[in-house]
């Protein structure tokens, strides 16, 4: 590569950039010894390695012997005798085993045995599913409580406020996380004759977690009454039993039939009206 | 001194001979030859940074409280992984340049694999004899994205925490054996405090393992088979042109080592990346908003945000939506990357041995199809920015959506028609190069198209001793040469 008439010794810029290289690894060790700061860090071990770069390329490209080497390659590897001989090596051997047919088939047996006893220990890696998707810690009679586990009186939500509830004892029951909405009065509309009494003085709850992919649907909008899933934009319809009404979502948010206990808190009727989160394979229908 | 170390070792593995072969190795040198060594660097930095790392997190989800330099989140519970992540973001000298070059060597890395496979994909370097680096270098993608993904996700924040929890739901989703496999995976029903742990593991031995091992071989690959070259004079199918092992080659891969790191770091100590101390420790019922992936995760996340509100239910059974999008999706998407050389050699009658590479003109249908998919690919991405498109733009979500719902459908083919005409005009133009063809070759490619290719389909077999090309005549079939006007 030309690069016109030179006006200093070839390679001196090389040697610049090595030295800025060698300046700036003892600027680092300063900062280092002085505390350390991060953009001073990447800046200078980017000058110490780019010094580097720009010499080695510089060197290699202006005082190296360059392209135009020639080799010879193979077009095809091996051949097909090479390969012949090859297998008939192989089937030799092979000849000697099938002699012994029953060895073989018994170390087969023994092999396939071991390889499945070593499955086993997969089985210890995790519990077993069994009811846990289906049930939450909610039932008939159970508090909801703030994450804090304050329980909730209907008096100190506001009409259009929403509050993230627990089943009390169960603060970090993540299967449990429950939107409790205060509804304007009269609004709500129970979609199956038997969700009739489940919003007393107009509070609903709904599971939080997103039938589509779990995420918790965290933002709501009094106006139009529509919870939003922030993860893949579902929108569910909360005077519809939180009916999906956009985005990937199939299934509403299951509700929990909610009353008013006899100290005045609110707490729950009883477990979800269908298993809460996404969906799986062998999922009961509601 | 190095005569008689030399010595010392051919008397007793007599490697004087191969060491000899490997200093005169020729390597053809093209600036795109460069990006697979972009990724191979961009690993070794992963490799460095991520040891330092792994000294100082604890991959526990045990709760402490966080006392450090970090002032809004003192005083707060959080767990030890977390608070790790603060430590040695904040208190470890040099620990937050470290984990940013590390989160940023990662991104390139991912990104030039990437990259890397479109080079090859487009000049046809993945043809007989290389179908095995081929898929080598898939299984490498799939693994450079599982630990990408199992790494950001160790510091347990409330974004990372997020995407936890939809792979959760992603492995509940596969049909008959999902629920299991949810509950080994993570130790239970989510959040299980078992996964981060099991994710460190994976994240520091068995992927990097795993990654190391198929790395090698692919080099090996590479060096057993020999690079392959453009078509330039002087090069033929039968040998390699370019610059030797020693010391030019050398020289100029190591700079090129260094060249990488250092725009790393840089990027690591000027550009903020994961902030996690801005998002907060994982709860399970609070949520970021706006919640992405890293960009290599874009496309599953936009497929997910994209497809249309169904899910399968047969017999009392169910497959619920995310199924779909995030594991049909991904499956269909690396099953035919895997089978791409074996489909195009069916397809294309192509079963010779090649190593002059293509020029993307030279196989329309090819480049075509690369396009239409690089597309398919590409407005999922940027779908999985919905919510703050709709938010730059003051639109709605839902029009956004459906705008991506029909984006996605003719995005791709169009693409794909255009890149078919450009390519034909191209090679119909003999410009050596895009920016050379005058703009009339595109609008008169009609009639130049059949014209051209006729032309070249007679004379496809006239190599350089490499007949056999196979019928041409399909978009896919032999190169001509004659199409290889010497550059520059």
């Amino acid at each position: 590569m030309s690069r016109g008439p030179r006006t200093s010794p070839p390679g001196s810029g090389v040697a610049l950039a090595f030295g800025l290289s060698a300046l700036s690894s003892i600027g680092l060790t300063v900062v280092y010894a002085f505390g350390g700061q991060p953009q001073l860090e990447g800046l200078l071990l980017g000058v110490a390695l780019g010094g580097l770069a720009v010499g080695l390329v510089r060197w290699a490209q202006d005082l190296m012997p360059g392209g135009g080497y020639v080799e010879q390659r193979d077009t095809e590897m091996g051949g097909t005798l090479q390969s012949d001989a090859a297998v008939r090596l192989f089937e030799r051997g092979e000849e000697e085993v099938q002699r012994r047919s029953f060895l073989g088939k018994a170390l087969g047996a023994a092999l396939g045995a071991l390889g499945l006893a070593a499955l086993f220990p997969i089985r210890s890696l995790g519990s077993a599913p069994g009811t846990s998707l289906v049930v939450t810690p909610w039932a008939d009679g159970i508090r909801a409580v703030t994450i804090d586990g304050e329980p909730v009186r209907p008096e100190e939500l506001a009409i259009g406020g929403v509050l993230t509830v627990f089943p009390d004892g169960h603060p970090d029951a993540a299967d449990a996380q429950t939107l409790l909405i205060h509804l304007s009065p009269g609004t709500y509309r129970p979609v199956t004759s038997d969700r009739e009494g489940w919003a007393p003085e107009d509070f609903v709850a709904f599971s939080k977690v997103c039938t589509h992919a779990g995420c918790p649907v965290g933002l709501y909008q009094p106006a139009d009454h529509r919870l939003f899933c922030p993860c893949h934009q579902s929108i569910f319809d909360v005077l519809e039993a939180a009916a999906p009404i956009a985005g990937p979502a199939t299934r509403p948010l299951p509700q929990l039939p909610l009353r008013i206990d006899t100290e005045g808190y609110i707490a729950a009727g009883g477990d979800y009206s269908e298993p809460i989160g996404p969906g799986y394979w062998s999922r009961p229908r509601a | 001194m190095l005569r008689q170390t030399a010595g010392w070792f051919d008397t007793r593995l007599g490697t004087s001979a191969f060491v000899q072969k490997a200093l005169t190795k020729v390597f053809p040198d093209h600036w795109s030859f460069m990006i697979g060594e972009i990724a191979l660097y961009s690993f070794i930095v992963l490799l460095l940074t991520g040891t330092f790392l792994t000294f100082f997190f604890d991959a526990s989800t045990s709760h402490s409280v966080y006392r450090g330099a970090y002032e809004p989140l003192n005083g707060v519970e959080v767990s030890d992984a977390y608070r790790s992540v603060l430590e040695l973001s904040f208190d470890v000298r040099a620990g937050l340049v470290m984990r940013q070059i590390h989160h940023w060597a990662a991104l390139v890395f991912i990104g030039s694999i990437v990259v890397h496979l479109c080079r090859v994909f487009f000049t046809g370097a993945f043809r007989r004899p290389r179908e095995i680096n081929w898929i080598i270098g898939v299984l490498l993608l799939i693994l450079a994205i599982f630990n990408g993904f199992s790494g950001y996700s160790l510091p347990d924040d409330l974004l990372s925490g997020t995407g936890l929890r939809i792979a959760y739901s992603i492995a509940l989703s596969v049909p008959l054996v999902g629920t299991w496999m949810a509950f080994l995976l993570f130790g239970g029903e989510f959040p299980a405090d078992e996964i981060i742990g099991r994710l460190f593991v994976v994240h520091i031995m068995i992927v990097p393992a795993l990654i190391i091992g198929l790395l090698t071989v692919h080099l090996a690959v590479v060096w057993r088979q020999k690079h392959t070259q453009f078509r330039e004079p002087g090069r033929t199918e039968g040998n390699v042109v370019g610059s030797r092992l020693w010391p030019s080659y050398a020289a100029k891969s190591v700079g090129l080592f260094f060249a990488v790191s250092a725009v790393l770091c840089v990027m690591g100590g000027l550009a903020q990346i994961n902030p996690v101390w801005l998002y907060g420790p994982f709860e399970p019922q609070q949520v970021t908003s706006p919640a992405q992936p890293d960009w290599y995760l874009g496309w599953v996340e936009g497929a997910l945000r994209l497809v249309p509100a169904f899910d399968v239910r047969l017999f009392g059974y169910e497959i619920p939506n995310p199924f779909f999008p995030a594991v049909l999706l991904p499956g269909v998407t690396f099953t035919l990357l895997l089978a791409w050389p074996f489909l195009e050699q069916h397809f294309a009658h192509d079963k010779e041995a090649h190593h002059l590479l293509d020029r993307p003109r030279d196989h329309p249908v090819r480049t075509a199809l690369g396009a239409t998919t690089l597309t398919f690919y590409t407005v999922m991405f940027v779908a999985a920015s919905n919510d703050l498109i709709a938010k730059w733009l003051g639109a709605s979500i839902f029009g956004i959506t459906l705008v991506f719902r029909i984006l996605i459908l003719i995005m791709p083919p169009l693409v794909g028609w255009g890149t078919y005409r450009l390519m034909k005009a191209l090679t119909a133009s003999g410009a050596g190069h895009l920016s050379e063809m005058p703009l009339a070759a595109l609008t008169n490619g009609a009639s130049a198209d059949g014209h051209g290719s006729r032309v070249h389909e007679g004379k496809a077999h006239t190599g350089d001793g490499h007949a056999g090309d196979g019928p041409a005549g399909n978009g896919l079939g032999a190169p001509a040469e004659d199409a290889h006007a010497p550059r520059g």
